[in-house]
């Protein structure tokens, strides 16, 4: 588990492998402040696991800005050159208004909503 | 137009700021009762109009940011984030989506299409070597008359 804590916003990464899937559990506030320390923290936890599943949980994110996409984007990077793959799970609906404008829908890697599971 | 209601912030471009900008903006236009969609996009343009503060305008230095926010009649809010830092040459290009000048830092080059895309117009002053203002208009759903 890891804990961050920089004023008043809380992050919090902690990873839990099944097999050589990693999930990392992103919490708190998304932004330019936040994202370069999640970064970090990310890539050390993913050269050090090497999964092949690498899944980004959103569940405890409360805002995001443009910051996290590039957040996203870098380890989609990062898990090509390993020869990973990354998911985006448990996307709350304001995150997913900007993760769907940034065009990250087309690259695949998004969870779909409950919306649209139950339409099916 | 005089505005109903008007409040300005002065900060410094420190990072750890963009978080108490957004959280400001939105504690301020919450006399308008908007909606939790509409209070969030109000935290996302600040955020990124506030973080091209921290991240191009002053670039390896700390500047002063001042936000302004204005109730208008008609439910709608005009945000203006001004700096004094290096301004911006091309606006049309800076404004392009996906354009950056920071890909190392995973800058995505989509703040002022994110803007665009959660307001109802976003206009950018800028003078090189003077600074830049970008002011943002957004129109609220009515849900109580009386403003």
């Amino acid at each position: 588990m890891y804990n961050i804590t920089e004023g008043v916003i809380i992050l919090e990464l902690k990873s839990v492998q099944k097999g050589s899937e990693l999930t990392l559990y992103l919490r708190g506030e998304i932004d330019h402040h936040s994202a370069r320390k999640m970064r970090e923290t990310a890539d050390a936890l993913i050269h050090q696991k090497k999964p092949s599943l690498l899944k980004m949980n959103f569940s405890g994110v409360s805002f995001m800005d443009s910051s996290g996409i590039g957040l996203i984007m870098g380890r989609y990077r990062t898990m090509l050159l390993y020869g990973g793959k990354l998911r985006v799970v448990s996307i709350p609906e304001q995150i997913r208004k900007m993760m769907e404008l940034s065009g990250l829908g087309t690259l695949n890697i998004l969870e779909r909503s409950r919306q649209d599971e139950t339409t099916e | 137009m005089k505005p109903l209601n008007e409040m300005t912030l002065c900060f410094e471009s420190r990072s750890c700021n963009e978080g108490f900008a957004r959280t400001a903006a939105a504690a301020f236009t919450a006399q308008l009762d908007p909606t939790v969609g509409e209070l969030n996009e109000i935290r996302t343009v600040v955020s990124e109009a506030v973080t091209n503060c921290v991240v191009h305008a002053y670039r390896n230095t700390i500047g002063s940011i001042r936000l302004n926010i204005r109730i208008m009649p008609g439910n709608t809010v005009v945000i203006r984030v001004k700096d004094s830092g290096c301004g911006i040459e091309d606006v049309k290009k800076a404004m392009e989506p996906l354009f950056t000048t920071a890909p190392d830092e995973e800058r995505a080059g989509l703040g002022f299409a994110v803007m665009q895309s959660f307001s109802d117009g976003v206009k950018v002053r800028s003078v090189v070597g003077k600074g830049t203002t970008v002011t943002i208009t957004k129109k609220l759903s009515l849900r109580c008359s009386d403003v």
